[in-house]
């Protein structure tokens, strides 16, 4: 066969395609189970450890359960949204719409005597998208015009590419554990958010936690993640439960 | 026979050895090899895409129309490593989130493309693939001692298991942080390549 003909060309060039696209194919389908439940453990995983409960791609699961007593989803004015999933939410493409129309995921758990609530934070860094979970002590001795989710129990980050060493250390336990017995309250009751400064706060400022050397942008694109994200829990937390 | 295999195996590990002679593949060499584990995974993904797509090609070598040798070189080199991509992705998850798109990044890997051209299309299917395995391991024991080297003066870990005792660091031991940054992979990479020229002097250019 004369290897150099045009048609030649094009029918062999049409085989190896073809070949090529069911081999992928078969591939993809039939390791997506596989995948999606790696991704689904890791997010577990993440929730776990906002509750700082260790655990193992092996345990995750069973401990998940046992923690997580349930979630829900809300709108901003409060008022339980129904219909959606709290734990297959997509938060990048919900973060887009207007913030009386988001949905906010909320986990509910309880470890020993307490209760918690889990909330998921997504915002950009310096390079990718970066994420994390934030968990709140229930408090239920506050007075009435103070919410009772207002103390950070646990905080977890990650991130896609940020810089190693530097804005990659958001999801290191050093920069990860001062964010422990913040509080996104003042004492008005007024919603503050929690800022990442310089050299932390002061004692009296329980709303500050020191942000990253060399990884200013990192930091700043924290801080907006955390102020986007639960700003709009405000009204939920401060409603009578 | 047996020797012929031998040394198709084995020169690729010294006096060609795609990294420190040829300087191919650089790139995720210095990108991967912060931590051992990653390096060795990385290591093992190229020596199979370079030992398949090698086999492969030289299998079909004859019925490739000239004028898209490479074009079909690519496909096969793309489709061993998306496969390996799906692989770790459902297997190894943590692995396959460290290596991220340096998996993907195999594809433009020169050692793959420059094997294929010189060796697999002019080879049988055999020799070619023990030809692809050598470049692969050439190409991952670099990785590997630097990986190696990396992480322990790096993070003062091997396989993320803390090996310079807390002694060591209250009598003022530092991890070297620049051992984590690329450039000090370059000079490490540097560094090998002298000590290997030191010892074969054949490789010393006039």
């Amino acid at each position: 066969m004369d290897v150099q003909k045009n048609s030649y060309t094009f029918i062999y060039s049409t085989i190896i395609v073809v070949i090529v696209a069911t081999l992928l194919t078969i591939a993809a389908v039939s390791l997506q189970p596989a995948q999606e439940k790696n991704v689904e453990v890791e997010k577990k995983q993440n929730i776990l450890a906002s509750l700082h409960i260790p655990s193992t791609p092996k345990n995750a699961e069973e401990l998940y359960s046992r923690y997580i007593t349930g979630t829900k989803v809300v709108n901003e004015a409060g008022e339980i949204v129904s219909g959606v999933d709290a734990f297959t939410l997509n938060m990048r493409e919900d973060l887009k719409l207007p913030r009386n129309k988001r949905h906010l995921a909320i986990y509910e758990a309880r470890k020993g005597d307490s209760a918690f609530i889990v909330i998921p934070l997504y915002g950009k860094g310096l390079w990718g998208p970066i994420w994390g979970y934030i968990s709140f002590l229930r408090d239920t001795s506050v007075g009435n015009d103070q919410p009772e989710f207002n103390t950070v129990y646990g905080a977890v980050f990650d991130h896609k590419g940020e810089t190693p060493g530097l804005g990659a250390e958001i999801n290191q336990p050093w920069f990860q554990k001062p964010f422990m017995g913040k509080k996104i309250f003042n004492d008005k009751g007024q919603f503050v958010s929690i800022e990442v400064v310089k050299g932390g706060g002061t004692q009296n400022e329980p709303n500050k936690v020191d942000a990253i050397s060399g990884g200013t942008i990192t930091s700043k694109g924290l801080q907006a993640m955390l102020d986007t994200c639960l700003s709009v829990y405000q009204n939920y937390f401060k409603q009578p439960k | 026979m047996a020797s012929r295999y031998l040394k198709l195996l084995t020169k690729p590990l010294n006096d060609e050895n795609p990294i420190t002679v040829q300087v191919l593949g650089i790139c995720s060499a210095l990108a991967v090899t912060v931590q051992l584990k990653p390096a060795i995974v990385m290591a093992l993904s190229v020596t199979i895409v370079t030992g398949f797509s090698n086999l492969i090609i030289a299998s079909i070598r004859n019925t490739i129309p000239p004028r898209i040798r490479i074009i079909v070189q690519l496909v096969v080199i793309a489709t061993l490593v998306i496969l390996v991509d799906q692989v770790l992705k459902a297997y190894m998850y943590d692995v396959s989130k460290k290596l991220s798109v340096f998996v993907g990044l195999i594809i433009t890997n020169c050692i793959l493309m420059g094997r294929l051209e010189a060796f697999a299309m002019a080879n049988k299917p055999w020799d070619s693939f023990i030809d692809g395995i050598g470049n692969g391991i050439g190409y991952g024991m670099i990785l590997i001692i630097l990986g190696f080297f990396r992480e322990l003066l790096g993070s003062g870990t091997l396989f993320g298991y803390r090996v310079i005792p807390e002694s060591l660091y209250a009598a003022g031991y530092i991890n070297n942080g620049l051992m984590i940054l690329p450039p000090m992979a370059l000079i490490t990479v540097g560094v090998i390549i002298w000590i290997q020229r030191s010892i074969n002097r054949k490789l010393i250019e006039k």
